[in-house]
């Protein structure tokens, strides 16, 4: 597996690190004991979801997956959260957790340390910890439900431009900054497998909108000023996506031009609807709350404890395997057109 | 002496406000622990004052500049700022204990900025304040940006929300007590203290009496700035987490306490009890909802009224005083005219009553 963690909707502050010191998250508790996959999980488990905010419609699709979940197997699902977005917001929600004593926490975190000691607390009390969509330092939960691979991600994208375009023709990126990680990684990954499976699609520029809605709008007509014969636009960022189906909407370009990457429904309802754009992917976020109330679940009756190579069963989802460092990826991406596209809405 | 002639003023109308504020705490403290399962354990009792430390802490030295009739705005950009230096300074390789001391003397220039401007320029604090509130603010994240710096030593972030034995209670209480105690003897036992409430009440007889009001009102600044920076270096350790955006929003708590601990917007009164029991008190209602459940965004609109409600029933009170007690002030014609609810007339006339 290539690269850890890339999250890009939930990009948040990243990391620095003293000199050569890394950050010791490995004082927490630890997995221990055996994994015994065919433990039954306790009816009433308590499963609580902690967003990163409360009223942000992302979360509420991921948290209504998980209220799914905790209905199937008859425990009790609550949410909880902040109603804004900071680093440290999130903690007087988990000691109120740990006070409550409940079984499972579920939470994305706003920042990947700030709540690592009231997490600890929480697990010391006797709590599982999944985080979800955004990560923790490792040695402050028990499992990480990532949204997809590196892999899934490129590889989808590529997936939906041949059954575009075919297996030929010009294609451009449209990314995010020159140096954005998870951009750069999936866009390599996209080069590689082109060269290797469809050797007569060329890849014939990469530009970078910064994420700015204006910047991402002018990159995209600049391309297709500057490449006449371009069959292709691939942005896997939101808000290229969306700049980029607008500026398409109102050209001539519209129909002729193929533009694909990554989105939310919201974003790009409009746009499958006119016509501009007719496939995009992202995680389906319910899947994703549905996946994590599981795992706590299994964590729970003692199904997994979090090491690599313990396997459960994640209901209408089928069979989880838990990866290094306790993560677990969530799959392939859905696939969003006009034939499903009215089921989503975040 | 001026100071003196307002003495009795304040006497009969603020403790009455303290009094309730602390009635209303004991009254939270007993249903939420008869009736809210947990709420009484040691362990969230912990939990309760770690979360409302950095308040009680800064609302210590605003309550003075308050008293004085200024307000300092800034204060949480200078925690968020203080924490990005911080996190800068660590990354830098400089020792925490040396860390500690500058940031909490970066704080006290922060604020001696503010000080400067209000009464170096004789800016309106409200003014200098908010745009030091953007300022400071806009320079953390020019010093740290969207970076977090999270590997300090396990011994300091554990202290910060380690207890004292088995009692629950936060080892981060005992600076807050001994903070508490000395701007507690200093507002309520000494002629400084007393010169405050006569700024508040009138400058212009203040300083008449001879009081040093501009060096007076910049070190309380300081003060400001100094205590802020500290609560900056504690909520970085707390969170094990140094971020431009500490704190954001903290300001509001502050200010809330403070005027719901009685302390007149206008100056010239108020106490640090009834703020220290506000502070409780906010934090005390938040923690026994949440504890049972109740929305964020409930706990906000709650904390709104609760401001809402310290601001308008003094107002009320005072309006119903000056009917019983006509002083042939516009403070009569104010409540005689106005049926409506409290007007700001009235209010700020009760205020500064009798200062001819």
């Amino acid at each position: 597996m290539v690269g850890a963690a890339v999250l890009f909707v939930s990009a948040c502050g990243g990391g620095t690190t003293r000199g050569s010191e890394t950050a010791d998250g490995g004082s927490g508790p630890t997995a221990t004991g055996e994994a015994d996959p065919d433990a039954e999980i306790p009816a009433g488990l308590s499963v609580t979801f902690l967003p990163k905010q409360l009223n942000n419609p992302y979360f509420g699709v991921a948290d209504a997956g998980g209220e799914e979940a905790v209905t199937e197997f008859e425990g009790e699902y609550s949410e909880v959260g902040p109603s804004e977005a900071s680093a440290s917001s999130q903690v007087s929600y988990i000691n109120t957790l740990t006070q409550q004593g409940v079984d499972v926490i579920a939470t994305s975190a706003n920042d990947p340390n700030a709540i690592c000691g009231a997490l600890n607390q929480a697990r010391e009390g006797g709590a599982k910890v999944v985080t979800f969509d955004s990560d923790t330092d490792p040695g402050c939960r028990d499992v990480f439900i990532n949204q997809a691979s590196a892999e899934g991600i490129s590889s989808a994208q590529i997936d939906m431009l041949v059954e575009e375009i075919g297996e030929s023709g010009e294609v451009a990126f449209l990314s995010a900054t020159a140096n954005a990680t998870n951009q750069n990684l999936w866009i390599e990954l996209m080069e590689e497998q082109l060269a290797e499976e469809y050797p007569d699609i060329e890849v014939v520029a990469t530009v970078y909108g910064d994420d700015e809605d204006e910047k991402s709008f002018q990159e995209t007509q600049g391309l297709l000023q500057t490449h006449g014969d371009l069959d292709a636009i691939i942005s896997p960022t939101t808000v290229g996506l969306a700049a980029a189906a607008r500026y398409l909407s109102g050209s001539e370009f519209q129909g002729e031009v193929t533009l694909t990457g990554l989105g939310t429904p919201n974003q790009m309802r409009a746009f499958i609807e006119d016509g501009t754009v007719n496939r995009f992917a992202l995680w389906n976020p319910a899947d994703l709350g549905y996946l994590a109330a599981y795992a706590g679940a299994a964590l729970s009756a003692g199904q997994i404890v979090g090491a690599e190579g313990d396997t459960f069963t994640a209901g209408r989802l089928g069979d989880y395997t838990v990866g290094a460092d306790g993560e677990i990826v969530l799959g392939d991406p859905t696939v969003f057109t006009s034939e499903n596209i009215e089921e989503f809405d975040f | 002496m001026p100071p003196e002639t307002r003495q009795p003023a304040r006497r009969r109308t603020l403790p009455t406000w303290d009094f309730a504020i602390v009635g209303v705490l004991l009254a939270v403290l007993v249903t939420a622990g008869l009736s809210v399962e947990g709420f009484a354990a040691s362990r969230n009792i912990g939990f309760l004052l770690l979360d409302v430390l950095v308040i009680a802490l800064i609302a210590l030295p605003l309550t003075l500049v308050v008293v004085t009739g200024e307000i300092d705005l800034s204060v949480a950009s200078t925690v968020g700022l203080t924490s990005a230096v911080m996190g800068s300074l660590w990354v830098s390789g400089l020792s925490l204990e040396l860390i500690v001391v500058l940031c909490i003397l970066l704080g006290g220039v922060l604020g001696a900025v503010n000080g400067l401007l209000v009464t170096g320029f004789g800016l309106p604090s409200l003014a200098v304040t908010i745009g030091t509130l953007a300022l400071y603010r806009g320079l953390a994240f020019v010093v740290l940006g969207d970076q977090a710096v999270a590997d300090f030593p396990a011994d300091w972030t554990g202290w910060a929300i380690g207890s004292l034995g088995d009692t629950g209670i936060p080892n981060a209480v005992l600076p807050l007590v001994l903070l508490a105690a000395v701007f507690i003897v200093v507002l309520h036992a000494t002629p400084i203290g007393r010169g405050l409430y006569a700024m508040g009440n009138n400058t212009e007889a203040a300083v008449f009496a001879g009081i040093a009001v501009r060096r007076t009102k910049f070190w309380l600044f300081v003060a400001t700035g100094a205590v802020s920076g500290l609560g900056g270096v504690f909520w970085t350790l707390r969170f094990a987490s140094a971020r431009a955006d500490n704190a954001t929003g903290l300001e509001l708590l502050v200010v809330a306490a403070v005027l719901l601990g009685g302390v007149s917007i206008f100056g010239g009164s108020g106490g640090l009890f009834g703020v220290l029991a506000a502070v409780l008190l906010l934090g005390s209602l938040r923690n026994a909802l949440q504890l049972v459940n109740v929305s964020s965004d409930a706990l906000n609109v709650l904390t709104g009224l609760l401001l809402i409600i310290s601001v308008v029933v003094p107002a009320v009170l005072a309006r119903r005083r000056s009917r019983r007690r006509p002083r042939g002030r516009p403070a009569v014609a104010g409540s005689a005219t106005s049926t409506n609810g409290p007007s700001p007339e009235a209010e700020s006339a009760d205020r500064t009553k009798g200062t001819t």
